[in-house]
């Protein structure tokens, strides 16, 4: 129990709850237009792009957007110190786009040898 | 052990008499795990992606798997995960809550806004045994081929039919299950000209009626989805439903039984005693991952 005695060095959140709240009504928002998109699957986006239909990249990029909030803001990792922040956030900065890149570029290519 | 003792003499700052990064042993530790974590579901959801292309013909279109609504009837794509997702979130606003609460040394905050953290993991347990339940009954039925392929019984412009339509002709009650033999099925099927076999994929293609006809004869049915058969389509996509939100849904039930300790010590006052909430930071930490974790899920099962 010992390690656990002494707390963490702390860093200021802004005052309040407000910015919980604002976070909340952004993934709130992003999630809504998610499913409204999934539901309609408008037919403008379903052209292709990159691997996949542009919808696809829509909802990757939508969802990105949302983990940013969830680890900056609810993580607090915004507000730990810089070298600390990076030593978490740059193994999924590289990893994230590198998995991205290796599913749209190489899934095509494991349909054609079934 | 020799290094615990050195730690307890420097008034737990760490052995080298400071805190790495200002963070403390424990958080820094949980931050780890979870990046270590996040390797874990990488690798499940990469493994997906890549046999969804590869099976981009068989793999089934989520609105079709996942159309119930408790007490409601009719087909309600997404509508019931979107309402798993909104639960996920507000528990992981009610657990910043809590945290917040923490800092001000409020302990009545804490064991308020924890408490409903608590409730809304059970909530969000209870949606995925029953999504879990309606997956492996089944929903519309399907036929199975002697080639072990999977596919939807459709009428000619490939709109899928339900067993229920076509052996008793008109929709059955959404929700509730009925079972068919597949002697039952292939009469019905003999009888109904209009009735066709159609692809379980996006693209949807139809059979010949005679070429249907042809494979009917040694075809059977296939109701619900196990690990092994799976009447939505591929059966990878069972399997990989079954493991991504069943490790998921493991890592929401450790997140809860965490949360119910931490609430019990909160109770007792231990916290209090201690001159600090950190371990309710710590023990967020975890559950936001697990937020963080179904955002990355419903994309890539129910929205991509």
């Amino acid at each position: 129990m010992s390690d656990s005695n002494l707390p963490s060095e702390h860093h200021e959140s802004p005052e309040g709850t407000w910015w919980i709240w604002k976070v909340f009504i952004i993934l709130l928002v992003v999630t809504t237009v998610e499913v409204v998109l999934g539901i309609i699957k408008p037919e403008a986006l379903m052209a292709q792009a990159l691997g996949t239909s542009i919808l696809n990249i829509i909802f990757i990029v939508l969802t990105l957007f949302k983990a940013y909030y969830i680890v900056a803001e609810f993580m607090h990792l915004k507000f730990e110190r810089k070298n600390f922040m990076w030593t978490i956030g740059l193994p999924m900065l590289i990893l994230i786009p590198y998995l991205t890149f290796i599913i749209l570029a190489e899934g095509g290519y494991m349909n054609q040898f079934q | 052990m020799a290094n615990e003792a050195t730690v307890d003499q420097q008034g737990s700052l760490w052995g080298g008499k400071r805190q790495p990064f200002g963070v403390s042993y424990g958080k820094m530790m949980m931050w780890f795990f979870l990046l270590s974590d996040a390797l874990s579901f990488s690798g499940f959801l990469t493994a997906m992606g890549l046999y969804r292309f590869k099976y981009e013909d068989t793999w089934p279109v989520a609105e079709n798997v996942f159309t119930h609504f408790p007490f409601l009837h009719g087909d309600w794509p997404l509508l019931f995960v979107a309402l798993m997702t909104f639960i996920l979130i507000l528990s992981s606003v009610t657990m910043v809550m809590a945290v917040n609460a923490g800092h001000h040394m409020n302990r009545k905050g804490v064991i308020f806004w924890l408490g409903l953290t608590i409730i809304g993991g059970f909530f969000f347990l209870g949606s995925q045994a029953w999504e879990w339940y309606h997956f492996i009954t089944g929903d519309k039925g399907a036929i199975q081929l002697e080639s072990n392929e999977v596919m939807y019984l459709s009428d000619m412009d490939g709109k899928i039919v339900t067993l229920h339509e076509l052996v008793e002709g008109k929709p059955g009650v959404h929700g509730e299950h009925y079972h068919f033999s597949t002697e039952e099925v292939r009469t019905a099927f003999k009888n109904n000209q209009d009735i066709t076999l159609r692809n379980p994929g996006k693209t949807a293609e139809t059979k010949e009626r005679a070429e249907a006809l042809a494979l009917m004869a040694k075809a059977e049915v296939l109701q619900g989805a196990r690990l092994k058969e799976n009447e939505y389509g591929n059966v990878l996509f069972a399997d990989f439903f079954f493991f991504v939100t069943g490790f998921h849904g493991t890592h929401v039930f450790s997140g809860v039984i965490l949360n119910i300790i931490v609430f019990i010590n909160v109770i007792m006052g231990t916290y209090e005693k201690r001159g600090h909430y950190e371990m309710i930071e710590k023990v967020g930490l975890y559950w936001h991952f697990v937020d963080l974790v179904w955002v990355f899920v419903f994309t890539f099962f129910y929205l991509v």
